[in-house]
């Protein structure tokens, strides 16, 4: 294994390692576009987009590195994130009624440069480890862990449960990449593991919508506020 | 010598091309939309008879109109005919790209924007004030998005000088730029509220709470009219000539031949032509925004510049 | 046959039938037989693996040493008497109406499925099969905290969830660095390079920077679920809305196995950074939270939250003394692990009795309980005692190590202790005072209790307390060597 770090160009790369590059900014600009987005079922279509590309970029990565589990995995989010979870949501939100719900969004354009904010703190944070790496992907480790921290974000900013469940679901795709991004993927066994946690964390989110709308007739998580530590 | 007045020769003949060919472009789009939305097309050369038209109008002026009034439309025609000149059309080995900067332009740009804003409060009524205002809050956002996006493209190629910029992206052939993705949709987003497209500004109307761009020049006529109008349609031109250009030059001429001159001429007509299309279809497809949601989508448009240089650095540069 | 397989197939066998029976009468029976088949088939591991030292799976999925048998065993040994308290308590439920029988058909079955990913939590060998299994110890206890269905109980599940989910992110993002730094290590053996066994044999090749980045996110991650300040919001909702023998294996088991995945970490990082930033970050949280959970016992209002915060405190304690690192105070956390578990897990029992009588949770309603049921009353009161570290029991014993170790290496740091555990006696017993003492309301009428659990328990702290039994200190040793790399003097 050649453990010299060698320099890249982008331009000697071939053009699927760019493609991986590109695709790879654009599921951080799907997360931004969800940051921005506050009506319920476009959120659920750019979570379901951000599925899609996530599993084009591990295509490509399988494509580029040779490493052929990397197409189950990449077979494994299409079905899960870009078609299961988002089918599930959108049922849901059909069931719910709360398909038309735009929810406000407090300083729209300062949670956005919030966000810009993060990108840089993940690039000087993810810098170390990139510097060991020596794989193709090396550099979008830090627009994985940006993903994780937008999701995040996403969850603080939004009130309502299924925005933070969108949040939450997108936490854990940049969890993904960040495996596929710096050593090629986890272990299969891993993989399938958080798969399965992945997908029954999704049901019981679901089941859990409708124990919140029947608790507090709505699905505004802030009005959740009768536990907490306050002098009675 | 002679290659220099040859040199010279084109530059002119471009811009004349370039000031030339405005009008039909917007003609195009008009046509486009109208096809689009299911209404009867006028000719493509309507804008070039419009203009004729103005031109022979008797002008009507304000009594309170003061200087700036009358010399405002040939300063900003003025300031669009510089900036065409500096912009690469068919051809990038020109005398004039040596003052071919970004930065040049953004200034011609703001040079008119300023002009026609002060016009526009010069007669004193309420719709000339209310569009200057809301055309300089426009600009005041679109601008900072403009230079990011640029400024990606420049740290790629390392210059602001747009012919240099352009023949450094020729030279490395196609590569997938991230960060020139972001620029891109930036640069578009900025064009589209700079020029007064849906869903910024709708150029077809007088509708008077709506305006931006028509408020400030409601007290324009005859070949003052024109001449604004005419610089619209160049600033349009060379919004659609730099995301062309830019992000794909292939087809300009790098040298000077009869051949590659008419190929770039294709070329460019090919790209542009297309462009119009996906505008025609975007302002079709999309409604005009309440002009308090305006920020937000320049806001949007400069985080997307944002992310281009964040890109180009995160992902683009080795570490 | 392996009785490895009999510890983890047990549960999840058993939670699979239990999914299909109807009856809870039935159920509540099976899950007994269930956990203590497991029980027992952990104490035959257990046995072996000592008799035998760390053995590992022929498929390299297992791997079982003295640290983590001991806590198996622990952990079997938990379900099985909570599993005991659960069929009387979760049947008087059922007759007041708080549940309905489908409902407690998901009860039992999770109760199961909770049980075995603890289980697979503690045995398996791979760290990245533990982090799933973390995360499956939220699912299946998630919708068990809302299992009332009261406004109450499902924010507190929803709080459970989203906090826990967000948290036990950061600690697969740890994971993920993990692999990396072994991936470039060990190459060609992809599938080996998240073994534990792999990876602590070469923890010294480890890159340190990469380490350092990744036991930030695996303490985060881990700690969360640990319940350590400011991560523990999530912890007291959780305990006080859900029915009582989810709090008494949420906070007797699962605190454990959180931080046990997180000592895990620390193993490896120490074997590659050479410094003590570890050791020094889990003081830091740990020493916060026994404060920080001291404090707040006082302004409680809800006996079961006024034990989590209780428990907050308690696995604050732990993790500092795990930070302290060396022989002794290593000891010094395994016993305080165990006897926390045993004695917290009683207290929640008791508890739960005590407002089945009272009818209430709320503090200034539970009164006199010594007067109209006296077992309960003592049990509560012992229970205190004893989690407060009054000295026959065993907590006075491990809290006296980690005070000695830490007089040993951090001496000024005793100070906060001593005050942090003034602080937590005086919070506590303010409130149990007249819970106990107090003139019972009328009417107030006994309950059907069984406090079995709760004095086999007891005693087991008590005489852990008294003399630690021989095969106990062993395997404590051996479990310490593993940990700090030396014998406890």
């Amino acid at each position: 294994m050649n453990l010299q770090p060698v320099t890249m160009h982008l331009t000697d790369l071939s053009l699927f390692s760019q493609g991986i590059l590109v695709s790879a900014a654009l599921v951080l600009f799907t997360s931004f576009v969800m940051l921005a987005q506050a009506r319920i079922q476009p959120l659920i279509y750019t979570f379901a987009w951000q599925g899609v590309l996530l599993s084009v970029t591990t295509a490509l990565v399988a494509l580029v590195s040779g490493h052929t589990h990397l197409y189950i995995s990449a077979l494994l989010t299409f079905v899960l994130k870009a078609l299961l979870i988002p089918w599930m949501l959108y049922r849901l939100v059909q069931r719910l009624h709360i398909q038309q719900d735009v929810e406000i969004v407090s300083h729209p354009s300062l949670t956005l440069l919030g966000g810009a904010v993060l990108v840089v703190f993940c690039y000087y944070v993810a810098l170390p480890v990139a510097q060991l790496s020596t794989l193709v992907t090396r550099n979008t480790i830090a627009v994985s862990m940006a993903i994780v921290l937008l999701g995040m974000l996403l969850m603080i900013t939004r009130r309502t449960a299924v925005a933070q469940v969108i949040g939450f679901m997108s936490i854990e795709n940049g969890l993904f990449f960040a495996a596929v991004a710096s050593t090629y993927g986890m272990p299969m066994i891993v993989e399938l593991g958080i798969a399965f946690d992945v997908l029954v964390a999704a049901v019981l989110f679901g089941v859990f919508f409708f124990q919140i709308r029947t608790s507090i007739d709505s699905l505004d998580v802030d009005r959740l506020n009768r536990l907490s530590e306050r002098e009675e | 010598m002679a290659d220099n007045l040859n040199g010279w020769l084109f530059a002119a003949l471009q811009t004349l091309l370039f000031i030339g060919g405005a009008p039909l472009l917007a003609g195009w789009i008009k046509r486009l939309k109208c096809h689009l939305q299911n209404r009867a097309a006028p000719s493509l050369f309507q804008p070039y008879r419009d203009l004729a038209k103005l031109f022979t109008k008797d002008l009507v002026l304000a009594q309170n109109a003061s200087w700036i009034f009358r010399t405002t439309p040939y300063v900003v025609f003025g300031a669009m005919l510089l900036a065409a000149s500096t912009v690469p059309l068919v051809a990038i080995p020109l005398p004039t790209s040596a003052i071919a900067d970004v930065i040049v332009l953004v200034g011609f740009f703001s040079l008119a924007r300023f002009f026609q804003a002060l016009a526009g409060m010069d007669i004193g009524t309420a719709f000339g004030g209310m569009g200057a205002s809301r055309e300089m809050t426009v600009a005041s956002l679109a601008e900072p998005a403009t230079l990011m996006a640029v400024f990606t493209l420049t740290m790629t190629a390392s210059t602001t000088n747009l012919s240099v910029a352009m023949q450094h992206i020729l030279n490395a052939g196609l590569v997938l730029r991230p960060s020139f993705l972001f620029a891109l949709l930036s640069l578009a987003m900025v064009a589209v509220a700079e020029t007064g497209r849906i869903p910024i500004d709708n150029p077809a109307t007088h509708l008077e709470l709506t305006m931006l761009h028509e408020a400030m020049v409601l007290e324009y006529g005859a070949r003052h009219l024109a001449l604004i109008d005419w610089a619209g349609m160049i600033k349009l031109t060379i919004y659609a000539v730099l995301i062309s250009n830019i992000f794909f030059p292939w087809g300009i001429s790098r040298q000077l031949t009869l051949s590659g001159l008419v190929l770039g001429t294709v070329a460019v007509t090919a790209k542009l032509a297309l462009l119009a299309v996906l505008l025609a279809l975007w302002e079709t497809v999309l409604a005009k925004m309440r002009l308090f949601r305006v920020p937000q989508f320049l806001g949007f448009a400069f985080l997307l510049s944002l992310l281009g240089i964040l890109m180009h650095v995160i992902l683009e540069t080795s570490v | 046959m392996n009785p490895l397989y009999l510890v983890l197939g047990l549960p999840l066998g058993g939670g699979l039938v239990l999914a299909l029976v109807r009856s809870h009468r039935i159920a509540g029976l099976i899950n007994v037989a269930v956990s203590t088949a497991t029980c027992g088939a952990s104490v035959w591991l257990a046995l072996n693996v000592l008799g035998t030292g760390p053995e590992l799976s022929p498929d390299k999925l297992f791997y079982i040493d003295a640290f983590n048998v001991y806590l198996v065993a622990l952990t079997a040994f938990v379900g099985m008497t909570t599993a005991i308290f659960s069929r009387p308590y979760m049947q008087h439920e059922v007759e007041r109406g708080r549940v309905g029988s489908q409902r407690m058909r998901l009860y039992h079955s999770m109760y199961q499925g909770f049980l075995f990913a603890m289980l697979l939590a503690l045995t398996t060998n791979n760290m990245g099969v533990l982090w799933v299994a973390m995360e499956a110890a939220t699912l299946t206890t998630v919708l068990l905290v809302s299992l009332y269905r009261t406004p109450e109980s499902v924010e507190a599940a929803w709080k459970y969830f989203i906090l826990c989910g967000v948290g036990i992110a950061q600690a697969l993002f740890g994971t993920v660095l993990l692999y990396f730094a072994a991936e470039r290590r060990l190459g060609a053996k992809r599938n080996d390079s998240l073994l534990w066994s792999v990876l602590h044999t070469h923890a010294a090749q480890l890159d340190p920077a990469v380490l350092a980045i990744a036991f930030v996110f695996l303490l985060v991650g881990y700690g969360t679920k640990v319940g350590l300040v400011p991560l523990h919001n999530w912890l007291p909702d959780a305990h006080s809305e859900g029915p009582t023998p989810m709090s008494a294996v949420l906070s007797g088991l699962l605190l454990n196995v959180a931080l046990y995945a997180l000592v895990r970490v620390k193993m490896l990082v120490d074997g590659s950074l050479h410094t003590a930033l570890a050791g020094h970050l889990m003081m830091g949280f740990g020493l916060l939270s026994f404060l920080v959970a001291g404090l707040f016992l006082h302004r409680q209002h809800d006996i079961k939250r006024m034990y989590s915060y209780s428990s907050i405190e308690h696995m604050g304690l732990t993790t500092f003394a795990f930070g302290i690192g060396g022989a002794l105070a290593t000891f010094a956390a395994l016993l305080h692990m165990t006897v926390h578990s045993l004695t917290k897990s009683a207290i929640f029992v008791t508890v739960g009795h005590a407002a089945q009588l009272a009818g209430t949770q709320r503090i200034e309603h539970i009164r006199g309980l010594i007067r109209t049921q006296p077992a309960v009353g003592w049990g509560l009161l012992a229970g205190s005692l004893a989690i407060a570290g009054f000295p026959p029991f065993g907590v006075f014993m491990s809290e006296f190590l980690v005070l000695n170790a830490t007089m040993k290496s951090w001496p000024w740091l005793t100070v906060p202790l001593l005050l942090g555990l003034a602080i937590a006696f005086a919070g506590l017993f303010r409130h149990l005072h007249p819970m106990i003492y107090g003139t019972p309301p009328v009417g107030q009428t006994r309950v059907k209790a069984n406090m079995l659990p709760v004095m086999v328990h007891l005693a087991l702290v008590l005489w852990l307390g008294l003399s630690i039994p021989l095969f106990l200190a062993h395997w404590f040793e051996q479990a310490t060597q593993l940990i700090s790399g030396s014998l406890p003097v």
